[in-house]
Protein backbone atom coordinates (compact mmCIF):
# COMPACT_ATOMS: atom_id res chain seq x y z
CA UNK A 1 0.00 0.00 0.00
CA UNK A 2 0.87 3.69 -0.17
CA UNK A 3 1.08 5.26 3.20
CA UNK A 4 0.20 8.87 1.45
CA UNK A 5 -3.24 7.39 -0.25
CA UNK A 6 -4.20 4.81 2.38
CA UNK A 7 -4.64 4.61 5.90
CA UNK A 8 -1.21 1.82 7.25
CA UNK A 9 -2.77 -0.96 8.43
CA UNK A 10 -2.60 -1.97 12.24
CA UNK A 11 -2.88 -4.69 14.12
CA UNK A 12 -1.79 -6.64 17.28
CA UNK A 13 0.08 -9.75 17.34
CA UNK A 14 1.42 -12.62 19.32
CA UNK A 15 5.03 -11.54 19.68
CA UNK A 16 6.34 -13.33 22.92
CA UNK A 17 5.34 -16.37 24.89
CA UNK A 18 5.71 -16.25 28.52
CA UNK A 19 6.44 -19.24 30.38
CA UNK A 20 7.47 -22.87 28.10
CA UNK A 21 9.69 -25.37 29.10
CA UNK A 22 10.96 -25.26 32.83
CA UNK A 23 14.41 -25.18 33.07
CA UNK A 24 17.16 -25.17 35.80
CA UNK A 25 19.61 -21.71 35.71
CA UNK A 26 22.16 -24.54 33.88
CA UNK A 27 19.29 -25.09 30.88
CA UNK A 28 18.68 -28.66 31.85
CA UNK A 29 14.76 -29.55 31.49
CA UNK A 30 12.82 -30.38 34.62
CA UNK A 31 9.85 -32.27 34.72
CA UNK A 32 7.82 -31.64 37.83
CA UNK A 33 7.16 -29.23 41.04
CA UNK A 34 10.26 -31.05 42.87
CA UNK A 35 13.07 -29.47 40.23
CA UNK A 36 13.34 -33.55 39.23
CA UNK A 37 15.64 -33.02 35.96
CA UNK A 38 15.39 -35.00 33.00
CA UNK A 39 18.79 -35.96 32.01
CA UNK A 40 20.37 -34.91 29.11
CA UNK A 41 17.34 -32.45 27.94
CA UNK A 42 18.09 -28.81 27.57
CA UNK A 43 16.29 -25.42 26.77
CA UNK A 44 17.24 -21.93 26.13
CA UNK A 45 15.34 -18.97 25.00
CA UNK A 46 11.84 -18.43 24.33
CA UNK A 47 10.99 -22.14 24.40
CA UNK A 48 12.19 -22.18 28.19
CA UNK A 49 11.29 -20.78 31.22
CA UNK A 50 13.75 -19.77 33.59
CA UNK A 51 11.11 -18.42 35.51
CA UNK A 52 13.24 -14.73 34.52
CA UNK A 53 9.91 -12.82 33.29
CA UNK A 54 7.17 -13.36 35.77
CA UNK A 55 3.57 -13.03 34.11
CA UNK A 56 5.16 -10.08 31.23
CA UNK A 57 8.57 -10.38 29.90
CA UNK A 58 9.70 -6.94 29.32
CA UNK A 59 11.63 -5.11 25.90
CA UNK A 60 14.73 -6.76 25.36
CA UNK A 61 15.01 -8.88 28.77
CA UNK A 62 14.05 -12.11 26.00
CA UNK A 63 17.81 -11.08 24.56
CA UNK A 64 19.61 -11.43 27.70
CA UNK A 65 17.58 -14.66 28.44
CA UNK A 66 19.14 -16.01 25.16
CA UNK A 67 22.42 -14.50 25.54
CA UNK A 68 22.93 -15.61 29.59
CA UNK A 69 20.46 -19.09 29.35
CA UNK A 70 21.93 -19.94 26.21
CA UNK A 71 25.60 -19.94 26.87
CA UNK A 72 24.93 -21.59 30.24
CA UNK A 73 22.52 -24.34 28.59
CA UNK A 74 25.57 -24.88 25.80
CA UNK A 75 28.00 -24.82 28.54
CA UNK A 76 26.29 -27.85 30.60
CA UNK A 77 25.46 -29.36 27.92
CA UNK A 78 28.76 -29.77 26.71
CA UNK A 79 29.97 -31.03 29.83
CA UNK A 80 27.16 -33.40 30.08
CA UNK A 81 27.70 -34.90 26.37
CA UNK A 82 31.66 -35.32 27.25
CA UNK A 83 30.59 -37.76 30.19
CA UNK A 84 27.57 -39.40 29.30
CA UNK A 85 27.48 -42.86 26.85
CA UNK A 86 25.58 -43.77 24.18
CA UNK A 87 21.84 -45.14 24.71
CA UNK A 88 20.97 -48.06 22.28
CA UNK A 89 18.24 -46.12 19.89
CA UNK A 90 15.88 -49.26 20.17
CA UNK A 91 12.96 -49.70 18.12
CA UNK A 92 10.68 -48.80 21.24
CA UNK A 93 12.15 -45.59 21.26
CA UNK A 94 12.33 -45.05 17.61
CA UNK A 95 8.57 -46.60 17.40
CA UNK A 96 6.22 -43.75 17.54
CA UNK A 97 8.25 -41.23 16.07
CA UNK A 98 7.94 -43.37 13.28
CA UNK A 99 4.57 -44.31 13.42
CA UNK A 100 3.59 -40.77 13.47
CA UNK A 101 5.34 -39.50 10.03
CA UNK A 102 3.88 -42.73 8.60
CA UNK A 103 0.34 -41.95 10.11
CA UNK A 104 0.55 -38.39 8.11
CA UNK A 105 2.36 -40.07 4.66
CA UNK A 106 -0.45 -42.51 4.16
CA UNK A 107 -3.58 -41.29 5.44
CA UNK A 108 -6.44 -40.13 2.81
CA UNK A 109 -8.25 -37.99 4.98
CA UNK A 110 -10.29 -34.88 3.66
CA UNK A 111 -8.31 -32.30 6.21
CA UNK A 112 -5.62 -29.62 4.97
CA UNK A 113 -3.11 -28.89 7.23
CA UNK A 114 -2.58 -25.25 5.98
CA UNK A 115 -6.69 -24.72 6.39
CA UNK A 116 -6.58 -26.09 9.91
CA UNK A 117 -3.78 -24.05 11.32
CA UNK A 118 -5.40 -20.73 9.96
CA UNK A 119 -8.60 -21.87 11.92
CA UNK A 120 -6.08 -22.90 14.84
CA UNK A 121 -4.52 -19.09 14.42
CA UNK A 122 -7.80 -16.80 14.23
CA UNK A 123 -9.46 -19.10 16.91
CA UNK A 124 -6.57 -18.28 20.03
CA UNK A 125 -6.08 -14.43 18.44
CA UNK A 126 -9.99 -14.61 19.30
CA UNK A 127 -10.38 -16.30 22.27
CA UNK A 128 -6.87 -16.61 24.27
CA UNK A 129 -5.25 -13.32 23.22
CA UNK A 130 -3.95 -11.05 26.27
CA UNK A 131 -8.02 -9.90 27.26
CA UNK A 132 -9.81 -13.29 28.01
CA UNK A 133 -12.46 -14.36 29.90
CA UNK A 134 -13.21 -17.44 31.55
CA UNK A 135 -16.22 -17.69 28.95
CA UNK A 136 -13.90 -17.51 25.12
CA UNK A 137 -11.33 -19.81 27.13
CA UNK A 138 -13.81 -22.37 28.03
CA UNK A 139 -15.06 -21.87 24.10
CA UNK A 140 -11.56 -22.00 22.67
CA UNK A 141 -10.81 -25.34 25.29
CA UNK A 142 -14.38 -26.54 22.41
CA UNK A 143 -12.69 -25.44 19.70
CA UNK A 144 -8.96 -26.82 20.57
CA UNK A 145 -10.98 -30.39 21.35
CA UNK A 146 -12.85 -30.17 17.43
CA UNK A 147 -9.50 -29.38 16.00
CA UNK A 148 -7.46 -31.70 17.70
CA UNK A 149 -9.84 -34.65 15.78
CA UNK A 150 -9.68 -33.15 12.39
CA UNK A 151 -5.86 -33.20 12.66
CA UNK A 152 -6.30 -36.87 12.80
CA UNK A 153 -7.70 -36.87 9.17
CA UNK A 154 -4.52 -34.40 7.53
CA UNK A 155 -3.35 -36.06 4.34
CA UNK A 156 -0.25 -34.30 2.46
CA UNK A 157 0.89 -34.34 -1.18
CA UNK A 158 4.45 -34.75 -0.71
CA UNK A 159 5.14 -38.57 -0.08
CA UNK A 160 8.98 -38.12 -0.47
CA UNK A 161 11.53 -38.50 2.15
CA UNK A 162 14.06 -35.40 0.57
CA UNK A 163 13.28 -32.41 2.18
CA UNK A 164 9.61 -32.69 3.14
CA UNK A 165 8.79 -29.49 4.40
CA UNK A 166 4.97 -30.23 4.00
CA UNK A 167 5.38 -33.33 6.28
CA UNK A 168 7.35 -30.85 8.80
CA UNK A 169 4.61 -28.48 8.65
CA UNK A 170 1.94 -31.26 9.84
CA UNK A 171 4.27 -32.14 12.33
CA UNK A 172 4.59 -29.21 13.46
CA UNK A 173 0.33 -28.37 13.81
CA UNK A 174 0.30 -31.30 15.80
CA UNK A 175 2.68 -29.56 18.34
CA UNK A 176 0.61 -26.24 18.11
CA UNK A 177 -2.04 -27.62 19.05
CA UNK A 178 -0.48 -29.16 22.38
CA UNK A 179 0.71 -25.82 23.13
CA UNK A 180 -2.31 -24.17 22.51
CA UNK A 181 -4.35 -26.67 24.45
CA UNK A 182 -1.94 -26.33 27.29
CA UNK A 183 -2.24 -22.59 27.35
CA UNK A 184 -5.73 -22.38 27.01
CA UNK A 185 -6.61 -25.10 29.75
CA UNK A 186 -4.16 -22.96 32.26
CA UNK A 187 -5.42 -19.96 31.56
CA UNK A 188 -8.88 -20.90 32.32
CA UNK A 189 -7.49 -22.70 35.23
CA UNK A 190 -6.02 -19.10 37.04
CA UNK A 191 -8.71 -17.40 38.04
CA UNK A 192 -7.13 -14.45 38.45
CA UNK A 193 -4.65 -10.97 36.11
CA UNK A 194 -1.62 -11.36 36.32
CA UNK A 195 1.14 -9.61 33.39
CA UNK A 196 -0.33 -10.50 30.14
CA UNK A 197 -2.82 -13.02 31.69
CA UNK A 198 -5.39 -10.02 31.89
CA UNK A 199 -8.83 -12.19 32.73
CA UNK A 200 -11.89 -9.66 32.45
CA UNK A 201 -13.98 -11.69 34.97
CA UNK A 202 -11.14 -11.65 37.54
CA UNK A 203 -9.52 -8.16 37.16
CA UNK A 204 -7.58 -8.19 40.55
CA UNK A 205 -3.80 -9.85 40.68
CA UNK A 206 -4.82 -12.97 43.72
CA UNK A 207 -1.10 -13.36 45.45
CA UNK A 208 -2.96 -15.82 48.16
CA UNK A 209 -4.56 -17.87 45.75
CA UNK A 210 -1.89 -17.54 42.69
CA UNK A 211 1.65 -16.61 43.25
CA UNK A 212 2.80 -19.92 41.97
CA UNK A 213 3.59 -21.92 38.53
CA UNK A 214 1.66 -23.43 36.53
CA UNK A 215 3.00 -26.90 35.48
CA UNK A 216 0.43 -28.55 32.83
CA UNK A 217 0.50 -32.29 32.10
CA UNK A 218 -1.41 -33.40 29.14
CA UNK A 219 -3.40 -36.51 30.45
CA UNK A 220 -5.50 -36.99 26.84
CA UNK A 221 -6.89 -35.23 23.92
CA UNK A 222 -8.51 -32.25 25.75
CA UNK A 223 -7.53 -33.21 29.32
CA UNK A 224 -4.75 -31.53 31.02
CA UNK A 225 -3.50 -31.85 34.95
CA UNK A 226 -1.97 -29.38 36.76
CA UNK A 227 0.38 -28.85 39.42
CA UNK A 228 1.83 -26.19 41.23
CA UNK A 229 5.50 -24.76 41.65
CA UNK A 230 6.66 -21.69 44.40
CA UNK A 231 7.96 -18.49 43.20
CA UNK A 232 11.11 -17.59 44.09
CA UNK A 233 10.98 -13.91 44.91
CA UNK A 234 14.55 -12.79 45.20
CA UNK A 235 14.81 -9.17 46.56
CA UNK A 236 12.26 -7.91 44.80
CA UNK A 237 8.09 -8.05 46.46
CA UNK A 238 5.55 -8.03 43.77
CA UNK A 239 3.40 -4.81 43.43
CA UNK A 240 0.29 -3.68 41.25
CA UNK A 241 1.33 -1.56 38.25
CA UNK A 242 0.18 1.85 38.77
CA UNK A 243 1.72 3.59 36.08
CA UNK B 1 -4.96 -9.73 -9.84
CA UNK B 2 -4.04 -12.82 -11.74
CA UNK B 3 -0.25 -14.18 -11.56
CA UNK B 4 0.93 -16.41 -13.40
CA UNK B 5 3.60 -18.04 -11.80
CA UNK B 6 6.57 -20.27 -13.01
CA UNK B 7 8.51 -22.25 -10.73
CA UNK B 8 11.52 -24.40 -11.97
CA UNK B 9 10.76 -27.75 -9.85
CA UNK B 10 12.89 -30.93 -9.50
CA UNK B 11 12.32 -34.03 -7.18
CA UNK B 12 15.48 -35.95 -6.89
CA UNK B 13 13.12 -38.99 -6.43
CA UNK B 14 11.39 -38.64 -9.57
CA UNK B 15 13.23 -35.96 -12.27
CA UNK B 16 15.82 -36.56 -14.13
CA UNK B 17 16.48 -32.83 -14.72
CA UNK B 18 14.56 -29.85 -13.81
CA UNK B 19 10.76 -28.73 -14.95
CA UNK B 20 8.83 -25.76 -15.54
CA UNK B 21 5.74 -26.25 -13.82
CA UNK B 22 2.61 -23.06 -13.80
CA UNK B 23 0.33 -22.14 -11.18
CA UNK B 24 -2.61 -19.68 -11.46
CA UNK B 25 -2.59 -17.45 -8.39
CA UNK B 26 -4.71 -14.84 -7.21
CA UNK B 27 -2.59 -12.06 -5.75
CA UNK B 28 -2.55 -8.63 -4.24
CA UNK B 29 -0.06 -6.16 -6.29
CA UNK B 30 1.28 -5.42 -2.64
CA UNK B 31 1.89 -9.53 -2.09
CA UNK B 32 5.70 -11.07 -1.42
CA UNK B 33 6.59 -13.54 -3.82
CA UNK B 34 7.15 -15.12 -0.38
CA UNK B 35 3.18 -14.97 -0.43
CA UNK B 36 2.57 -16.66 -3.67
CA UNK B 37 4.90 -19.57 -2.72
CA UNK B 38 2.92 -19.95 0.35
CA UNK B 39 -0.29 -19.84 -1.62
CA UNK B 40 0.95 -22.48 -4.17
CA UNK B 41 2.25 -24.93 -1.08
CA UNK B 42 -0.85 -24.92 1.42
CA UNK B 43 -3.61 -24.38 -0.88
CA UNK B 44 -2.27 -26.03 -4.79
CA UNK B 45 0.95 -28.69 -4.64
CA UNK B 46 1.86 -29.17 -1.17
CA UNK B 47 5.04 -31.08 -2.28
CA UNK B 48 6.43 -27.52 -3.74
CA UNK B 49 9.80 -26.99 -1.55
CA UNK B 50 11.85 -23.84 -0.68
CA UNK B 51 13.59 -22.34 2.43
CA UNK B 52 12.16 -19.54 4.35
CA UNK B 53 12.12 -18.75 7.89
CA UNK B 54 11.76 -14.90 9.07
CA UNK B 55 9.88 -13.90 6.48
CA UNK B 56 11.56 -10.03 6.66
CA UNK B 57 14.71 -10.22 5.02
CA UNK B 58 16.66 -11.03 8.18
CA UNK B 59 17.62 -14.64 8.53
CA UNK B 60 18.98 -15.04 4.34
CA UNK B 61 16.85 -18.51 3.74
CA UNK B 62 14.63 -17.34 0.88
CA UNK B 63 17.19 -15.98 -2.05
CA UNK B 64 16.12 -17.11 -5.52
CA UNK B 65 16.54 -16.29 -9.01
CA UNK B 66 13.17 -14.03 -9.42
CA UNK B 67 12.17 -13.21 -13.00
CA UNK B 68 16.10 -13.65 -13.97
CA UNK B 69 17.64 -11.62 -10.91
CA UNK B 70 18.52 -13.11 -7.50
CA UNK B 71 16.59 -11.07 -4.79
CA UNK B 72 14.46 -12.49 -1.48
CA UNK B 73 11.04 -13.93 -2.01
CA UNK B 74 9.95 -12.26 1.06
CA UNK B 75 11.06 -8.71 -0.51
CA UNK B 76 10.41 -8.32 -3.66
CA UNK B 77 6.46 -7.63 -4.70
CA UNK B 78 4.69 -8.53 -7.30
CA UNK B 79 3.74 -5.24 -8.65
CA UNK B 80 7.21 -4.46 -8.95
CA UNK B 81 7.52 -7.65 -10.89
CA UNK B 82 4.42 -8.38 -13.20
CA UNK B 83 1.89 -10.30 -13.54
CA UNK B 84 4.18 -13.03 -15.01
CA UNK B 85 7.09 -14.10 -12.35
CA UNK B 86 9.20 -17.01 -12.57
CA UNK B 87 11.13 -18.53 -9.68
CA UNK B 88 14.13 -20.79 -9.90
CA UNK B 89 16.78 -21.94 -7.24
CA UNK B 90 19.91 -19.57 -7.22
CA UNK B 91 22.53 -21.08 -9.58
CA UNK B 92 25.57 -22.60 -8.78
CA UNK B 93 24.99 -24.56 -6.39
CA UNK B 94 23.42 -28.38 -6.42
CA UNK B 95 19.62 -28.29 -6.01
CA UNK B 96 18.53 -30.77 -3.46
CA UNK B 97 14.81 -29.93 -4.35
CA UNK B 98 12.72 -27.59 -6.41
CA UNK B 99 14.17 -24.03 -5.09
CA UNK B 100 16.44 -25.84 -2.17
CA UNK B 101 19.88 -25.97 -3.10
CA UNK B 102 22.82 -27.65 -1.01
CA UNK B 103 24.29 -24.38 1.12
CA UNK B 104 27.34 -26.29 2.61
CA UNK B 105 29.77 -25.37 -0.57
CA UNK B 106 28.69 -22.18 0.59
CA UNK B 107 29.53 -22.47 3.94
CA UNK B 108 32.88 -24.41 3.85
CA UNK B 109 33.83 -21.02 1.95
CA UNK B 110 32.75 -18.75 4.88
CA UNK B 111 33.93 -20.97 7.44
CA UNK B 112 37.45 -20.62 5.66
CA UNK B 113 38.03 -16.95 6.17
CA UNK B 114 37.54 -17.42 10.00
CA UNK B 115 34.63 -15.35 10.34
CA UNK B 116 34.96 -14.69 14.16
CA UNK B 117 37.39 -12.31 16.23
CA UNK B 118 41.12 -13.30 16.30
CA UNK B 119 43.18 -11.56 19.10
CA UNK B 120 44.93 -13.40 21.67
CA UNK B 121 46.20 -10.55 23.33
CA UNK B 122 45.41 -10.52 27.02
CA UNK B 123 41.91 -9.52 27.32
CA UNK B 124 42.18 -5.65 29.12
CA UNK B 125 40.41 -4.90 32.54
CA UNK B 126 36.88 -4.49 30.62
CA UNK B 127 35.82 -4.26 27.15
CA UNK B 128 38.05 -4.22 23.65
CA UNK B 129 37.54 -0.33 23.28
CA UNK B 130 36.91 1.03 20.12
CA UNK B 131 36.10 4.50 18.67
CA UNK B 132 33.21 5.02 16.37
CA UNK B 133 35.68 5.67 13.41
CA UNK B 134 36.86 2.47 14.19
CA UNK B 135 33.75 0.46 14.33
CA UNK B 136 32.52 2.76 10.60
CA UNK B 137 35.55 1.19 8.74
CA UNK B 138 33.92 -2.30 8.64
CA UNK B 139 30.25 -1.17 8.97
CA UNK B 140 29.05 -2.22 5.44
CA UNK B 141 29.90 -5.78 5.80
CA UNK B 142 28.09 -6.46 9.66
CA UNK B 143 25.02 -6.35 7.12
CA UNK B 144 25.39 -9.02 5.53
CA UNK B 145 22.45 -11.83 6.23
CA UNK B 146 24.69 -15.00 4.38
CA UNK B 147 21.33 -15.36 2.00
CA UNK B 148 23.85 -16.01 -1.10
CA UNK B 149 22.69 -13.70 -3.51
CA UNK B 150 25.96 -12.25 -4.23
CA UNK B 151 28.22 -15.42 -4.58
CA UNK B 152 25.34 -17.08 -6.68
CA UNK B 153 25.52 -14.32 -8.95
CA UNK B 154 28.95 -14.44 -9.63
CA UNK B 155 29.93 -16.02 -12.88
CA UNK B 156 33.16 -16.85 -11.69
CA UNK B 157 31.69 -18.78 -9.10
CA UNK B 158 29.19 -19.96 -12.23
CA UNK B 159 32.50 -21.77 -14.62
CA UNK B 160 34.47 -22.24 -10.65
CA UNK B 161 32.68 -23.67 -7.62
CA UNK B 162 36.08 -23.67 -5.58
CA UNK B 163 35.68 -20.11 -6.01
CA UNK B 164 35.77 -18.66 -2.57
CA UNK B 165 33.02 -16.02 -3.46
CA UNK B 166 32.05 -12.52 -2.69
CA UNK B 167 29.93 -13.47 0.78
CA UNK B 168 32.98 -15.06 2.05
CA UNK B 169 35.25 -11.85 1.00
CA UNK B 170 32.51 -9.16 2.62
CA UNK B 171 32.77 -11.88 6.16
CA UNK B 172 36.71 -11.52 6.00
CA UNK B 173 36.26 -7.78 5.22
CA UNK B 174 34.13 -7.11 8.37
CA UNK B 175 37.24 -8.66 10.49
CA UNK B 176 40.28 -7.81 8.64
CA UNK B 177 39.27 -3.67 9.10
CA UNK B 178 38.04 -4.68 12.55
CA UNK B 179 40.75 -2.20 15.00
CA UNK B 180 40.28 -5.58 17.46
CA UNK B 181 41.30 -7.83 15.12
CA UNK B 182 44.69 -10.03 14.69
CA UNK B 183 43.98 -12.23 12.41
CA UNK B 184 44.31 -10.86 9.11
CA UNK B 185 47.81 -13.01 7.97
CA UNK B 186 45.37 -16.07 8.85
CA UNK B 187 42.84 -14.93 6.43
CA UNK B 188 44.93 -14.44 3.74
CA UNK B 189 46.13 -17.85 3.60
CA UNK B 190 42.48 -18.70 2.26
CA UNK B 191 42.03 -15.29 0.12
CA UNK B 192 45.46 -15.41 -1.42
CA UNK B 193 44.97 -18.71 -2.79
CA UNK B 194 44.61 -19.88 -6.05
CA UNK B 195 40.76 -20.13 -5.23
CA UNK B 196 40.36 -16.42 -3.59
CA UNK B 197 40.43 -12.84 -4.30
CA UNK B 198 42.28 -12.89 -7.44
CA UNK B 199 39.67 -14.84 -9.05
CA UNK B 200 37.56 -11.83 -9.02
CA UNK B 201 36.81 -10.19 -12.26
CA UNK B 202 34.76 -7.01 -11.01
CA UNK B 203 31.63 -8.38 -12.83
CA UNK B 204 29.79 -6.56 -10.39
CA UNK B 205 26.69 -9.04 -10.14
CA UNK B 206 27.38 -9.15 -6.58
CA UNK B 207 27.37 -5.98 -5.63
CA UNK B 208 23.40 -6.07 -7.71
CA UNK B 209 22.17 -8.77 -6.41
CA UNK B 210 23.14 -7.65 -2.61
CA UNK B 211 19.49 -7.15 -0.89
CA UNK B 212 21.37 -5.21 1.99
CA UNK B 213 22.88 -2.73 -0.34
CA UNK B 214 26.32 -3.65 0.36
CA UNK B 215 28.75 -2.37 -2.14
CA UNK B 216 30.24 -5.69 -2.82
CA UNK B 217 32.14 -5.06 -5.52
CA UNK B 218 34.23 -2.55 -3.56
CA UNK B 219 34.87 -3.86 -0.53
CA UNK B 220 36.17 -7.49 -2.34
CA UNK B 221 38.65 -4.77 -4.12
CA UNK B 222 39.68 -3.16 -0.13
CA UNK B 223 40.55 -7.14 0.71
CA UNK B 224 42.22 -7.61 -2.47
CA UNK B 225 44.58 -4.11 -1.69
CA UNK B 226 45.05 -5.44 2.03
CA UNK B 227 46.97 -8.28 0.98
CA UNK B 228 48.51 -6.69 -1.81
CA UNK B 229 50.07 -3.81 0.56
CA UNK B 230 50.90 -6.34 3.63
CA UNK B 231 52.95 -8.09 1.37
CA UNK B 232 55.21 -4.24 1.38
Amino acid sequence: MDPLKEPVPVMPTAHYAMGGIPTTLWGQVIKDEKNTVVPGLYAAGEAACVSLHGANRLGTNSLGDLVVFGRRAGIHAARFARDADYHELTEEHLGESRERIERIKNSTGKEKVAALRAELQQSMMDNASVFRTGELLQKQVEILKELMDRYKRISIDDKGDAYNTELVEALELGYLLEVSEALVHSALNRTESRGAHAREDYPERDDENWLKHTLAYKVEDGKVAFRYKPVVLGRFEPKARTY
Amino acid sequence: MQVTLKILRFDPAKDKKPRWETYQVEAEPTDRVLDLLHKVKWYQDGSLAFRRSCGHGICGSDAMLINGKNRLACKTLVKDLGSVITVEPIRGLPVEKDLIVDMEPFFAAYRAVKPYLINDEPPPQRERLQSPEERARFDQGTKCILCASCTTSCPVFWVNGTYIGPAAIVQAHRFIFDSRDRGKRERFKALGSGSGVWRCRTAYNCTEACPREIPVTQLIEEVKRAILFDSF
